[in-house]
């Protein structure tokens, strides 16, 4: 190399005409067809290093050592009554036609069909609605159509429903199953016997089928919701069963029986009538479930302290109202001059505890009643210039602000009612640009985003 | 042998077997009361006990590590007897007591200690097996320092810390009924109809028993009163304030309802 390089002579051309060479080699190599570059390149660029199926393995044979021939030949099948020879094709091998009934044969089964005598047709099988022609004909097809009553039906000459036919052949089965029988215990296991027919109980079986299968989606609604609604009733009743409360009447008419009658035929109880009972007893229920369950949990424990079970109780009776009544609750406790957890906690002072924490409750509750009935006569009182919309907790936010902003509004003499809760919506709502005519913006101390056109 | 104590511990003005009524939700009069079956249900018995400690300030023989000394217990609330119902207590104390897991088998169930440190007592309380095969846990922050830090520490007048409470039974065994029938520490209930109780017997000989009372107790000056009228007058007169203000409330609400009436949009 050296010395090329002293003598000036250019370095070996091999390589340049190589890299030429390979690279077009490698091109080619790189190029995959079917798939793209990118994608191919997923795979780790190359092609696999094996291959996952041996193409050498497919299509190969084991050399048989038999000679093996298909021919075209008769057939005859023990199938079949008359001798009827029909052809196929055969697999032969080594000359030798292979032996044996056709290979579909086993499956020609059929129902064994009991067949009676005159003689045990007049002693047993005697009915006033079919005629012993009749049945004749019944078997008949039953034998011809393996039991398919659907087909027997309707291949039968008088016209007979599917139930009645199926009666008359389990009936007519079994009594002669048990006339033939040796001893009455022998045939007992036999299905036959053991669960006969019922028809009554099969029409009206199929004829709910049908009923559920034909039902429009408003009618599947209604029934769901009276099947919830008698579920919740029921559960509710249990409870209530439990705590055993003789004072509170548990309605016993409401409950599973309209269950039962709305999936009825045609005739469903109108889920008006379920659910307006049910929402009535549902609050007072509710509490005393909640009562009962308690109770029930605290039997459970089989040894308790009096503190524990007052505090189950009070979270019990509690469960229904937010943490701010329950503090409210509490305060009013202490306002009153009462211990929030008893000093002597007795069972009778845990009682009268308890009542009176559920007492507190109610006033509150009271209180916030009238607060809401005030405000809305107050809305009425006031009338509703486009404040028709207006809910009463918008009149009451406008009632307990009113106090704050009558030195505002008074001077426009305006209702203060209106004003303020405009004034509400505007500062709720930032980015709103406000639809109210004319606000002056001076009497208003707070900032308001307010555009130069309301002026 | 079940350890009866009857005669001798019945003390004529022991309140306790007064018989609180029953909420009607408890007694189901149908009820079968098979005699094969051993459990009475929808019968309770209540044992009020009071629990807490008593600190003995050392004074002059305080040191560092020993400034008080110090006495938890679970008592009956009127003294009497809880080993009828009691078969141990455990208390558990703070980790850095030798061997802080303290088994009490005999009344008075009390444990006494030397230390300077306030921490949360854990006492279980083991019945016997007719009485309840599950243990119960009361909860009780040992208090050593008076709550007027202020004052004087002395050594004559301890600091002590007691709350009540009653243990509830439910599920009771005949055997156990029948045990306690007339135990003034327990408060018996009025039994559902039909069931009677076999006759308690006596089978120790009095004088071997161990006075398990604390009605002598050493501690006994100091222990706290808990009476139940007090706070039965402070529930009461609450009670009748809130139902005034519920009756003044209604009246109102009825009130705005018929002004409203008048107002309301058609």
């Amino acid at each position: 190399m050296d010395a090329k390089d002293i003598l000036g002579l250019p370095k070996t051309p091999l390589p340049i005409p190589q890299e030429k060479k390979s690279r077009p080699q490698k091109d080619s190599q790189r190029k995959p067809d079917g798939i793209s570059r990118e994608v191919y390149a997923l795979t780790g660029g190359v092609a696999p290093l094996m291959p996952s199926i041996d193409v050498s393995q497919l299509k190969r044979r084991p050399p048989s050592d038999e000679k093996i021939t298909w021919q075209w030949l008769p057939f005859t099948s023990s199938a079949r009554k008359d001798d009827l020879q029909l052809y196929h094709w055969v697999r032969v091998v080594n000359g030798v036609p292979p032996t044996g009934d056709y290979s579909f044969a086993k499956y020609n089964k059929s129902v064994d069909v009991i067949r009676y005598t005159d003689e045990e047709y007049e002693k047993y099988l005697t009915d006033p609605k079919w005629t012993k022609e009749e049945t004749d004909q019944l078997f008949d097809l039953c034998e011809r159509f393996d039991l398919r009553f659907i087909i027997i039906a309707d291949r039968f000459p008088t016209h007979r429903t599917v139930e009645e036919l199926k009666d008359r052949y389990y009936s007519v089965s079994r009594a002669i199953l048990v006339a033939r029988a040796p001893s009455p215990g022998e045939v007992a296991g036999h299905p036959l016997v053991k669960e006969p027919y019922n028809v009554t109980q099969e029409t009206e079986r199929k004829r709910a089928l049908s009923m559920v299968l034909s039902q429009t989606k408003h009618q599947e609604r209604k029934d769901a919701e009276v099947l919830a609604e008698a579920k919740r009733i029921d559960e509710s009743r249990m409870a209530a069963r439990a705590a055993e409360e003789p004072d509170l009447p548990v309605p016993s008419d409401v409950g599973p029986e309209s269950a039962e009658g709305a999936v009825g035929p045609g005739d469903t109880i109108s889920p008006a009538n379920v659910q307006a009972p049910a929402a009535a007893i549902a609050p007072s229920t509710s509490v005393i479930a909640d009562n009962a369950s308690t109770l029930a949990s605290l039997r459970m424990l089989r040894v308790y302290l009096r503190t524990y079970a007052l505090e189950q109780m009070v979270q019990a009776a509690s469960s229904s109202a937010g943490l701010r009544t329950i503090k409210r609750v509490e305060q009013t406790l202490q306002d009153l001059g009462v211990n929030l957890k008893p000093k002597v906690p007795t069972k009778a002072v845990c009682a009268e505890h308890l009542e009176l924490r559920k007492e507190i409750l109610t006033l509150l509750n009271l209180q916030k009643q009238l607060q809401y009935k005030e405000a809305e006569g107050s809305s009425f009182r006031d009338g509703s210039y486009g404040d028709m919309p207006g809910t009463a907790k918008r009149s009451q936010r406008a009632a307990d602000q009113d106090r704050t902003f009558v030195p505002d509004t008074i001077s426009f003499g305006v209702i203060p009612g209106d004003r303020v809760v405009k004034r509400e919506q505007k500062r709720k709502g930032p980015g709103r640009t406000s639809e109210t005519p004319s606000s002056p913006a001076g009497a208003h101390k707070r900032p308001r985003k307010m555009k130069a056109s309301d002026l | 042998m079940i350890d009866t104590s009857l005669s001798k511990k019945k003390d004529p003005d022991q309140p306790e077997i007064s018989l609180p009524t029953l909420k009607s939700q408890r007694t189901k009069m149908g009820k079968s009361e098979d005699s094969e079956k051993k459990k009475i249900k929808d019968v309770e018995i209540s044992v009020p006990i009071v629990y807490g400690n008593a600190a003995f300030w050392l004074g002059k023989k305080a040191s560092e590590y020993q400034s008080h000394r110090w006495t938890v217990y679970v008592r009956g609330a009127t003294n009497e007897d809880l080993s009828v119902v009691v078969k141990r207590a455990v208390f558990q104390l703070h980790s850095s007591f030798n061997n802080p897991t303290r088994v009490v088998e005999s009344a008075p169930f009390e444990l006494s200690e030397s230390g300077w440190g306030e921490f949360e007592i854990a006492i279980t309380l083991f019945f016997h097996n007719d009485v309840c095969e599950k243990p119960l846990n009361l909860y009780h922050h040992l208090k050593l320092y008076p709550e007027d830090e202020s004052g004087p520490m002395s050594t004559k007048k301890p600091v002590v810390v007691e709350s009540y409470d009653e243990v509830v039974f439910t599920e009771l065994s005949e055997s156990f009924l029948a045990r306690v029938q007339n135990h003034p520490a327990v408060t018996f209930p009025r039994l559902p109809a039909g069931v009677t109780l076999p006759p308690s017997v006596s089978t120790e000989d009095e004088s071997k028993k161990k006075r398990g009372d604390t009605k002598d107790h050493p501690l006994s000056q100091w222990f706290l009163n808990f009476s139940e009228a007090d706070e039965l007058l402070q529930l009461a007169a609450a009670r009748q304030q809130v139902q005034a203000h519920i009756a003044k409330l209604r009246r109102q609400i009825s009130l705005t309802d018929g002004q409203n009436q008048q107002f309301k949009p058609l």
